[in-house]
């Protein structure tokens, strides 16, 4: 018995690829199977179509749905109005996020970054749905934003705001710039995290180098911290780009009456029972993102990795 | 002479550290000026603030009589070869030893040119493409040396810019360095804790210890003449006695320090009879180590049980010859060889 396990270590020591593999095998089936399987079947349901008059799914390969999907304006509405909303979020999460995380990597003291990385986390601790209902509160006619405005007397700018066609509405609490606070509100962590772990791996050096070669330090900025810190800036905004994509939540509590994509594929395989549809609307925010990466690649973000 | 450099009175503390203590130097026009001394002994914060990087607490840089104390980085004319070159990595080559010009709109041919000048110069013509990434230790410094030296700086600062490099490539790039320095005329304030780098490249060095200068001078009278004990001990290889065993031994009252290759070792009464006792310090001492190091032995003797003195044997006529340990013998050096010391 000894001998068979002895010649067994002996065994899997020589051939590491076995021992790999055997504790490779779970994750990978479950990533195989579980994951990739059913998302894939999910998104073949685009190419099946519903029937108009039984409303049963007809297993057919054909390109009915996604022509449905793209045919209709009101289709074509909301994934406009989604993919615009993920990218103002994007960049005003980059906007936000950047000179934290900038702070966080290369002003701050080892005690004051832990601080700052807890006080970023912390909201990630707490209920999503929570936060969301409180930032309907804070957003609401009777909240306190409103409240600060009146206190301020600047009502007029406020309603100036949300009288602006398109991104206003009643009340912060159901306008686009409501859902745009929010949104850039939930996401933040995710962006200011990746950025500060690019901006870590800037030795100070390259800055100093920087000035010493003559730019100052809007050149050093754009010429050397941006490029090295792009990666992160990039990893960043695929969180915010498709988690904003693919929620359907703060559209439903904050937003307007008007659809988003989560909101579409919720309606649509649920209540609707058009699960092609629905398997349609979410094949777009996969697309974008793998447009967006590429694009990305294919200007550089990734060189400085 | 004029002057290139000059720093008054400068102080800087880290907290409680005090990492510059009162430091005055003048460096001159085309100068090989070295900053010496072991690490944490505030070399590498002089440079910082000759180039700008740290402002001093108080006191004046002055570069060609310019005072340019709260003058940022960028627009002082000095350029810096890092000790990690800091190189940018998402740059090649070209891109980064043209970063200067870029910055400055320095554009097309007359940029194109700057640059293969100073490529050709520093023998990397052809690497042009390839990123820091894939350049060896050896290049990446001289990426880092033509970087800051295609603007023709009035000073160039290196701080220990051979410290990567291992021996042979470090000796090579000795010899460059110093050809360089005299193709373009322009004064080097050169960061090493390499002694034998220092002696053997300077025209000037300042010793660094604790924050202060503790003497600067030319290499020779750096190693012939070290104005106290630390010099003595820091540059080269010495031995000290101190005051006790100075006037217990040598009926001196000052500490002072001997040179190894100035000791000889008599090993017969013949060879006693040979020198001049008026003219020679003259004790036992017993073997405690006997080296071989190619050209000579290092021999270590034990005086009086508890001075060491080190004596370099020369080997020449007969290579195989050695001393056991615990072997007496009498030894001596010339009274004009010793330096005094002030503790």
């Amino acid at each position: 018995m000894n001998n068979l396990l002895d010649s067994f270590s002996n065994f899997s020591y020589r051939n590491k690829n076995f021992i790999f593999l055997s504790f490779l095998i779970v994750p990978l089936l479950w990533l195989g199977i579980v994951y990739l399987g059913s998302l894939l079947i999910f998104l073949g349901h685009s190419f099946f179509h519903l029937d108009g008059f039984t409303g049963q799914i007809v297993y057919e390969f054909s390109f009915k749905t996604l022509i449905e999907l793209f045919s209709s304006p009101a289709n074509i509405d909301i994934l406009i109005r989604t993919v615009a909303l993920a990218a103002c979020v994007t960049i005003g999460s980059a906007i936000i996020g950047f000179p934290i995380a900038y702070y966080m990597a290369k002003f701050t003291s080892p005690k004051v970054k832990i601080f700052l990385f807890i006080a970023i986390m912390l909201p990630l601790w707490s209920s999503y749905l929570v936060r969301v209902y409180s930032w309907k509160l804070i957003l609401a006619k009777e909240g306190i934003i409103n409240w600060f405005f009146e206190k301020l007397n600047l009502e007029w700018l406020l309603d100036t705001i949300l009288s602006t066609p398109v991104i206003g509405g009643p009340s912060l609490s159901i306008s686009y710039i409501g859902m745009f606070l929010v949104f850039t509100y939930i996401w933040l962590p995710f962006m200011i995290l990746p950025i500060q772990a690019s901006l870590e791996r800037v030795p100070n050096s390259l800055i100093n180098a920087s000035h010493d070669l003559g730019a100052n330090k809007r050149q050093t900025f754009y010429k050397i911290i941006l490029p090295l810190a792009l990666p992160g800036i990039i990893a960043g905004s695929i969180f915010t780009f498709s988690l904003t994509l693919g929620d359907y939540i703060i559209p439903y509590i904050i937003g307007t009456s008007k659809f988003f994509i989560g909101q579409a594929v919720y309606t649509h395989q649920g209540t609707a029972g058009n699960i092609p549809l629905a398997a349609a609307f979410s094949l777009v925010p996969i697309v974008v993102m793998v447009v967006y990466i590429y694009i990305a690649k294919r200007m550089g973000a990734f060189n400085a990795l | 002479m004029l002057k290139a450099l000059n720093l008054k009175n400068i102080n800087k503390s880290y907290g409680l550290i005090k990492a510059l203590d009162n430091i005055n130097l003048t460096a001159s026009d085309g100068e090989f000026f070295s900053l010496l001394g072991p690490s944490g002994s505030g070399k590498t914060t002089c440079l910082k603030v000759i180039a700008g990087f740290e402002a001093p607490d108080s006191g004046i840089v002055s570069i060609f009589e310019e005072d340019v104390t709260n003058i940022p980085p960028f627009k002082r004319h000095v350029n810096t070869v890092f000790q990690d070159y800091a190189l940018f990595p998402h740059m090649n080559v070209r891109q980064n030893v043209g970063y200067s010009l870029k910055v400055q709109k320095i554009k097309g041919s007359s940029m194109d040119r700057k640059i293969d000048e100073i490529l050709e110069i520093v023998n990397l013509t052809g690497y042009d493409l390839r990123k820091p990434s894939e350049l060896s230790g050896g290049q990446r410094q001289r990426v880092a040396l033509a970087r800051s030296l295609i603007n023709k700086p009035k000073i160039l600062l290196l701080d220990e810019p051979l410290g990567a490099l291992d021996l042979k490539l470090r000796e090579k790039m000795q010899v460059e360095l110093k050809n360089i320095q005299r193709q373009f005329k322009i004064t080097f304030i050169y960061v090493t804790h390499d002694q034998q780098e220092a002696l053997s490249m300077s025209d000037r060095i300042a010793v660094f210890n604790n924050g202060k200068i503790e003497q600067i001078d030319t290499p020779a009278n750096i190693y012939s003449k070290p104005i106290n004990s630390f010099v003595a001990d820091f540059i080269g290889t010495t031995s000290i006695f101190d005051k006790d065993s100075a006037m217990k031994l040598f009926d001196l009252d000052k500490a002072f320090s001997v040179r190894p290759e100035n000791v000889v070792i008599l090993e017969t009464k013949e060879d006693l009879a040979t020198i001049n006792k008026q003219q020679y310090y003259i004790t036992n001492g017993t073997v405690t180590d006997c080296q071989f190091q190619g050209s000579h032995l290092k021999v270590t003797y034990l005086i009086d049980d508890k001075c060491k003195l080190r004596v370099f044997k020369s080997l020449e006529g007969n290579i195989n010859q050695k001393y056991d340990i615990n072997t007496k013998h009498t030894i001596a050096w010339r009274k004009s060889d010793i330096t005094t010391l002030n503790e």
